[in-house]
């Protein structure tokens, strides 16, 4: 296999007729300004996507977006300008415009070389080209009938199939040049049940940086056909859900969730370099009960939130952020790194070209305890058990953080009884793990379909957690 | 882009450029197509503690087309407006449109409806502001905001963003239509701090005009306020109470309203108002109506998405629910007529009542008054309704002290019926407009 910068450079340079020479003239331009660092960031992406609806083929959209960014730094200060014309002069200009953030200095000159080939977690692919057209709607159709078929009380089937590619070369003025070929895939099922009067929705999904086959291979797919009815089926026995604090176990998987919104953002460098977090200066204090361990894995292999590189060059790696209830370390991009004295983690990701990066997640999840799940839901009197969820946010400056279960149950005396209605579940972060009481042996992935906002820029995440009891949650329902 | 002639000369190469598009669909067999094209330019920069922090200058060229082949539709978008992007991207919606399938309800807006005259709405009026002054005034709105009180210990920074473009749509109907826009914000966010709490709060002013934004001086005092009056917040315990939501706050409640009588939730019966067409949704003092061609406003528009002219008219009358939100697809789908709010509703008001928020507490008593939400626990299916919340507990008409880390649970349909009372403390800063909202019970979840 070709090597990705290799593939990057054919496809982001060699059109444009642009040389490593003309990075090199860009980034001396921007050297010859007082600034600290600076990069290039090429992006060539497309993504397709198709929508099936009231069980036709209803609409396919393609996206070309293309350009590059150029960035200044200098201290705590950014310039950033970005072109989506892969020409030298626009380059030239961009830079230009970015360096204006520091003053005038000596001339610099800088060469760069291809930064050693890092890691391999999912194949350099294009996988809009990995199904013909028919095969992509053929699949649609499958989920669709999968769907119907479970029960007569499906009324409205909406599925929609993404794919991605991306192509990404940074050149730094460390020297370095480093590319990523970024396939992405996503399958997701929403529907409508009816039962007399009452209407009700569920969905399921997944996906990876992989070819469509991921989707098929195991009938996958048809798997999240199955979780979206059988959702919507249960919330349509619903009752209202209970309000006011109570003890709450959070089943495996997309439940961790909680982690990213509790716990993630507070741990992103820039929010504690400017001491905005919660969690500012809490390094080495004790933020969560015993036997909790937290990481940001961006090295799985084919996960949705996973890089070969971040969007800075930066390998990515496996942070322990939580260990055994200490909290040990937060995620970097380099300028965040370099103003707190200590290495990137590989966490500088942006959503674009014409975006600037910050810190951000990969996957995001807790590692597994010893107990069984059942043993979980066995030592609670009265309590409520969610197993799926909606989007959660945070504010990270007071800690406090939400999150919306999609599918939940009460538990009685040790048993999961009814189902009730989806309900925001609201805490405070630095204190939530320290309420969990027992950590399951259940540790489960989401199923791919995570996507994480911040500042304005969407990016793809992955979390995960084994089944948690919260021995105190404030849950916001109706009924009190 | 800051001047008018050249302005013109933009407009008239993007409308040649889509042109261009319709014919090089047309020449790939599409029976009918619709292209829009749009390019914006503008500054955003960020004051940090005094001292700039980020300078970002945004270029955005954005063009998308649909094709029919018959009532078979594909569609393609791109940043990259080279010759060869352009017809590979039309390459690859008429290909897509070959693997969809015919939907009786799927083409352009019916030619008859397009908007023949094209007002100008007074919605560009560039900033000329240099880098310089711009980040004069971010200083100037920080500094406000930091010198307040010495409880303000942190700083996210003020932030300037001014932005100019052009936004050009035609299709095959014949129909080209264009506008040039402007759009300038200032805003401040800090932290306060008491004993080991930090609070953060923001403000912010947003106009087509500079002229028309608040001072820098007033956006970081305001900023300054809120974030002081959140410190020392608690939480209270699980009660049903009635609940007033700040005018501020009291948008995101139209936009749930506007989400649930949208065309596309109503034919995919993913809608808590499905059927309420000439049904009664709010009490009869509530009078709901969209105006598109508001001078300056911010969601203004002469045309929707798909060329038809935009008109105003009521979404509520008396209480009764007397418009859907359409556009021609959805529209089809109900067997309507598209209502020209393909894109979505511009310029939503609510009418005003008499009280402002301080006789609004009076009427209510004894409850909550919420300053601030979070999530998306807003099921639209069902209209179930639970989001975080925080604002101040409310005792015989006065504020009480803040409170945090709670929910507010209820159904929006109940919701709407159980509005008392609707302020005059209009929040204008938006695409929607409104007073704070008394409501007469939810649910509150806390300790």
């Amino acid at each position: 296999m070709p090597d990705f910068i290799d593939i990057a450079r054919g496809v982001l340079l060699e059109p444009a007729g642009l040389q490593e020479s003309d990075l090199e003239s860009v980034l001396d331009q921007l050297l010859s300004y007082r600034i600290d660092a600076a990069d290039i960031y090429f992006q060539s992406g497309r993504i397709e996507s198709w929508v099936l609806e009231d069980g036709i083929i209803k609409e396919g959209a393609y996206n070309i977006e293309q350009g590059a960014g150029v960035r200044a730094i200098s201290g705590e200060k950014t310039g950033f300008a970005y072109t989506d014309e892969l020409q030298l002069p626009a380059l030239l200009e961009a830079a230009k415009t970015a360096r204006a953030i520091a003053r005038a200095g000596e001339q610099r000159s800088i060469r760069i070389s291809k930064a050693p080939s890092t890691q391999r977690l999912y194949p350099p692919i294009n996988p809009l080209t990995s199904l013909t057209e028919q095969e992509k709607v053929d699949l649609l159709r499958r989920v669709d009938a999968e769907a119907r078929r479970q029960d007569p009380r499906v009324k409205q089937v909406i599925v929609s199939l993404v794919a991605a590619h991306d192509v990404v070369l940074v050149a730094n003025t460390d020297g370095t040049l480093n590319g990523d070929v970024r396939p992405l895939v996503r399958l997701s099922v929403s529907v409508i049940v009816e039962q007399g009067e009452r209407r009700e929705q569920g969905a399921g999904g997944g996906g990876a940086r992989d070819a469509f086959s991921y989707l098929i291979d195991q009938d996958r797919a048809l798997g999240f056909a199955r979780d979206a009815v059988n959702q919507a089926l249960v919330n349509l026995e619903a009752e209202d859900a209970p309000a006011g604090a109570m003890t709450v176990v959070l089943g495996s998987g997309w439940p961790g969730v909680l982690l990213h919104e509790a716990i993630g953002h507070g741990l992103e460098g820039d929010f504690n370099r400017k001491g905005t977090s919660a969690f500012a200066g809490r390094i080495g204090e004790k933020v969560a009960a015993s036997g909790c361990t937290v990481v940001d894995n961006g090295t799985l292999a084919g996960r949705r939130g996973s890089l070969n590189m971040d969007d800075e060059g930066t390998p990515t790696q496996n942070t322990v952020l939580i260990e055994d209830g200490i909290l040990k370390g937060y995620m970097q991009d380099r300028m965040n790194a370099r103003l707190m004295g200590c290495a990137s983690t590989g966490n500088g990701r942006r959503e674009s070209y014409a975006h600037l990066p910050m810190p951000r997640m990969t996957n995001t999840y807790m590692l597994p305890g010893k107990y069984d799940p059942q043993e979980i839901i066995s030592s609670v009197e009265k309590g409520l058990y969610a197993v799926n969820f909606g989007g959660g946010q945070v504010d990270i400056t007071s800690g406090k953080f939400v999150f919306s279960a999609s599918e939940a149950y009460l538990i009685e005396h040790g048993k999961v009884t009814r189902p009730v209605k989806g309900a925001t579940l609201i805490g405070d972060g630095p204190e939530i793990l320290t309420q969990v009481s027992m950590v399951g042996n259940d540790l489960q992935l989401d199923q791919g379909v995570g996507v994480c906002g911040k500042e304005g820029q969407s990016l793809p995440v992955g979390v995960g957690q084994p089944t948690l009891r919260i021995d105190e949650l404030t849950v916001g329902g109706t009924n009190t | 882009m800051s001047n008018r002639k050249e302005m013109m000369e933009r407009e008239a190469r993007l409308e040649q450029l889509v042109s261009e598009l319709l014919a090089e669909a047309k020449k790939q067999g599409a029976s009918a197509a619709e292209a829009g094209v749009s390019s914006d330019t503008g500054l955003s920069l960020t004051v940090r503690m005094g001292d700039v922090e980020t300078i970002e200058h945004t270029r955005d060229n954005g063009l998308g087309i649909t094709v029919y082949f018959g009532q078979s539709k594909g569609s393609a978008s791109t940043s990259d407006l080279t010759p060869q992007a352009v017809r590979d991207s039309v390459k690859a919606a008429c290909n897509i449109a070959k693997y969809t399938t015919e939907d009786s309800c799927s083409g352009l807006a019916d030619a008859e409806l397009m908007a023949k005259e094209l007002p100008d709405l007074d919605l560009y009026h560039p900033w000329d502001i240099d880098v310089d002054a711009a980040i004069e005034l971010g200083k100037v709105c920080e500094d406000a905001a930091r010198s307040l009180d010495d409880r303000i210990v942190n700083s996210e920074g003020a932030s300037l963003n001014t932005h100019a473009g052009l936004h050009v749509y035609g299709n095959s109907h014949g129909f080209v239509g264009g506008y040039p826009t402007s759009r300038h914000s200032l805003s401040c966010a800090v932290i306060s701090q008491q004993a080991e709490a930090m609070q953060r709060d923001y403000w912010y002013t947003v106009g087509r005009a500079a002229t028309d934004l608040e001072l820098a001086e007033s956006v970081g005092k305001k900023a300054a306020g809120r974030a002081l009056g959140r410190l020392g917040a608690r939480k209270i315990s699980t009660r049903e109470a009635p609940v007033i939501f700040q005018s501020d706050v009291a948008t995101s409640l139209l936009r749930s309203f506007t989400g649930a009588i949208r065309g596309a939730a109503l034919y995919r019966k993913s809608s808590f108002l499905l059927d309420h067409l000439d049904k009664k949704v709010f009490p009869d003092f509530v009078h709901i109506h969209e105006n598109p061609r508001q001078l300056k406003g911010l969601g203004s528009a002469a045309f929707d998405g798909e060329g038809v002219a935009t008109k105003a008219k009521d979404l509520v009358r008396d209480g009764m629910l007397k418009s859907y939100i359409l556009g021609s697809y959805s529209a089809r789908k109900l067997g309507m007529q598209t209502t020209g709010n393909a894109g979505g509703v511009r310029n939503l008001a609510i009418d005003p009542g008499e009280l402002d928020l301080g006789a609004l507490l009076k009427k209510m008593d004894r409850g909550l008054l919420v300053t601030e939400m979070m999530g998306h626990g807003v099921n639209m299916v069902t209209g179930d309704y639970s989001r975080g919340a925080s604002g101040f507990w409310v005792e015989q008409g006065e504020i009480q002290y803040p409170v945090e880390e709670i929910t507010i649970a209820g159904n929006l349909k109940q919701m709407f019926q159980q509005l008392l009372a609707v302020g005059c403390d209009e929040e204008c800063r938006g695409n929607i407009r409104t007073g704070s909202w008394l409501i007469e019970n939810m649910t509150i979840a806390g300790s």
